[in-house]
């Protein structure tokens, strides 16, 4: 049978663009099994890459020694799970992006993260708030991500769930002392609460390529991590003191690229010794 | 990362007792938290550890300011753990010295009140990435040639804490002439940036074993408690010795024209640092005193809801478990 078109133009396309030079083949097609997964995979290490910067902020600053330790271990976990998916998502993508090439060399409509990750640290209660509702989303996706159809995403979830099992403990056991503290720690846990709760609902919004993603087994769909979410959530809130807002407004966009500003205030000091000096090597 | 002019503490106990403690020091044994000291051994114990584990503490700000722009994930996760480490290493010391009968908090409270010292050398600024590079090769390498003897030391605690901390900052040392490997190596920018920060920390590193022994008065005191045991010329000379060659290995400059060879004393002559720099650094006057210890302050005053926090939760969970024990009998 004589190939379609497609077949022909596709890997003629690559190999033409590879002659061109510059090593980059053609991009992925969109809606393509190979560039959905990327952007799953991409979406899974822009959140871990980004909450990882914030957290690293704080090194040095931290209200107890104890305290600098535990963030500066959490971070060091989240740069170590963005190595991961990162370097998975350059794989499938099959342009020879490392993942330094994706952290460092892309702008920020590139960038899947939500927008919950890069929201400003504020205070210590408002990064800890953070932490939480990202860690409440955090381990059941890797949960659900250990009986991936794709046995490279199912093994990246099986080390990441170990860690992430110690941060879900941390974070919501700080929550509750915090929000049952004294009247200072409480209210200021209260407005962290208020003021993030417009930004956790993206987590469970999903669009078509989380659809086809889910279909194929292999990133569950954003909706089906809710109910897990709500339980952990509402519980630690309660044991808390910490009134749970009744608003389902959810900001959104990270996800599809459409990020705050201060994603690119973030890029660009991360990237900066990248940008300023292409072709180093480090 | 280490202690410098430590100021002994004159001693006023029995001489009996005096020259008891003495022989136990001379035969090598480890004087442990229970056993008796004299109040000087005490008092200049605390002031070294105390300071030794603030410089840990004002040590993360240097090396933190590169973390958010380090170049790539991994160079990233490596000065995450790095400075971890340190936070780590202030965190064992501030417990070998409470072993000594005084807190963290208290010791804290001096250090943001400036009555307790760090290492000068984190008053210097870190400007370019070699930087962290030069920090792990010299400044910890200076620190390493300090704290490997002392892990000799009289006092159990901080010996133990010594040995520790020794593993991991030979670790750091390497990771740091890793980097320096790679820049100097690199693009012509990259090869500048290395020698930019040789040139920058080369004096503050060798002012890190303290002015000469002829000028340190609290020497003597201290080697015979076995607190200190090379001295600073020995330990400076060591150290000049090992990084020349560590530098022409790098194709990097050492920035002292007197630099040379000496066959005789089987060691390398060099120039002594401006010690009017190092001074004023200690009066307060170095590139970032002003800004290191605000940080410190701001950390620690921005953090008093959160310690409070913890501490009420923990009071009312205490009188929760114990009406609970009440009801129950």
């Amino acid at each position: 049978m004589a190939p379609s078109l497609s077949d022909i133009m596709t890997p003629d396309a690559a190999e033409l663009a590879r002659a061109a030079g510059g090593g980059a083949s053609a991009p992925l097609e969109m809606g393509s099994p190979g560039h959905d997964l990327f952007v799953g995979l991409a979406r899974l290490g822009d959140n871990t890459l980004i909450l990882g910067h914030r957290v690293s902020e704080w090194c040095g600053h931290a209200p107890v020694l104890e305290e600098d330790i535990a963030l500066a271990n959490m971070a060091l976990d989240l740069i170590g799970q963005t190595q991961l998916w990162l370097g998975l998502a350059g794989e499938v993508e099959g342009r020879g992006r490392s993942a330094d090439d994706l952290a460092f060399l892309r702008d920020a409509w590139h960038f899947y993260n939500i927008l919950l990750v890069e929201r400003p640290n504020r205070d210590f209660g408002h990064t800890l708030m953070r932490q939480f509702l990202f860690d409440a989303w955090h381990q059941p996706m890797l949960k659900a991500l250990e009986g991936s159809s794709d046995a490279r995403i199912a093994e990246v979830a099986m080390k990441a769930g170990k860690e992430v099992a110690y941060h879900i403990e941390r974070s919501a056991d700080l929550v509750i002392r915090l929000g049952d503290g004294t009247e200072e720690s409480h209210a200021r846990m209260q407005d962290a609460l208020d003021r993030l709760w417009p930004y956790a609902g993206e987590m469970f919004i999903g669009d078509e390529i989380d659809a086809r993603l889910a279909e194929a087994g292999t990133i569950p769909a954003p909706e089906s991590l809710r109910g897990a979410w709500d339980e952990t959530v509402n519980a630690v809130l309660a044991e808390a003191t910490l009134t749970r807002p009744d608003s389902g407004f959810a900001h959104k966009g990270g996800r599809q690229g459409r990020h705050t500003e201060h994603m690119g205030h973030i890029l660009s000091s991360m990237q900066w010794l990248q940008r300023a000096y292409p072709g180093a090597t480090w | 990362m280490y202690a410098q002019m430590v100021k002994s503490e004159a001693t006023n106990d029995d001489p009996e007792m005096l020259a008891a403690f003495q022989a136990r020091i001379d035969a090598g044994e480890k004087i442990e938290p229970k056993d008796w000291m004299p109040e000087g051994y005490r008092k200049t114990l605390i002031r070294q550890i105390g300071q030794h584990a603030h410089s840990e503490i004002v040590g993360q700000l240097p090396e933190g300011n590169w973390i958010t722009r380090a170049p790539t994930l991994e160079r990233k996760a490596i000065l995450l753990a790095k400075v971890q480490d340190e936070a780590g290493h202030g965190l064992y010391l501030y417990c070998a010295a409470e072993t000594l009968g005084i807190s963290r908090d208290e010791m804290t409270e001096m250090l943001l009140s400036g009555r307790m010292k760090y290492s000068s050398i984190f008053n210097y600024p870190t400007l370019n990435w070699a930087d962290i590079g030069a920090v792990g090769w010299l400044v910890d390498g200076a620190a390493i040639m300090n704290q490997v003897p002392l892990q000799r030391t009289s006092f159990g605690p901080y010996s133990r804490a010594m040995i520790r901390i020794c593993k991991e900052e030979s670790f750091h040392q390497r990771q740091g002439y890793d980097i320096m490997m790679k820049m100097a190596q690199g693009t012509p920018e990259q090869k500048q940036m290395a020698q930019d920060a040789l040139n920058r920390y080369w004096y503050p590193s060798l002012m890190m074993f303290g002015p000469s022994d002829k000028d340190s008065v609290h020497s003597a005191q201290s080697m015979a408690w076995k607190i200190k045991i090379n001295t600073n010329d020995e330990l400076r000379q060591k150290f000049v010795d090992q990084t020349v060659q560590q530098a022409k290995y790098l194709g990097l400059t050492i920035p002292d024209l007197a630099l040379k060879w000496n066959e005789e004393k089987g060691g390398h002559d060099f120039s002594e640092p401006d010690w009017s720099e190092f001074y004023e650094v200690l009066k307060g006057n170095g590139p970032c005193n002003t800004d290191r210890i605000e940080a410190r302050q701001k950390a620690w005053e921005d953090g008093a809801w959160f310690r409070e926090g913890l501490m009420a939760h923990a009071k009312k969970a205490e009188a929760r478990r114990a009406s609970a024990k009440v009801a129950a009998e």
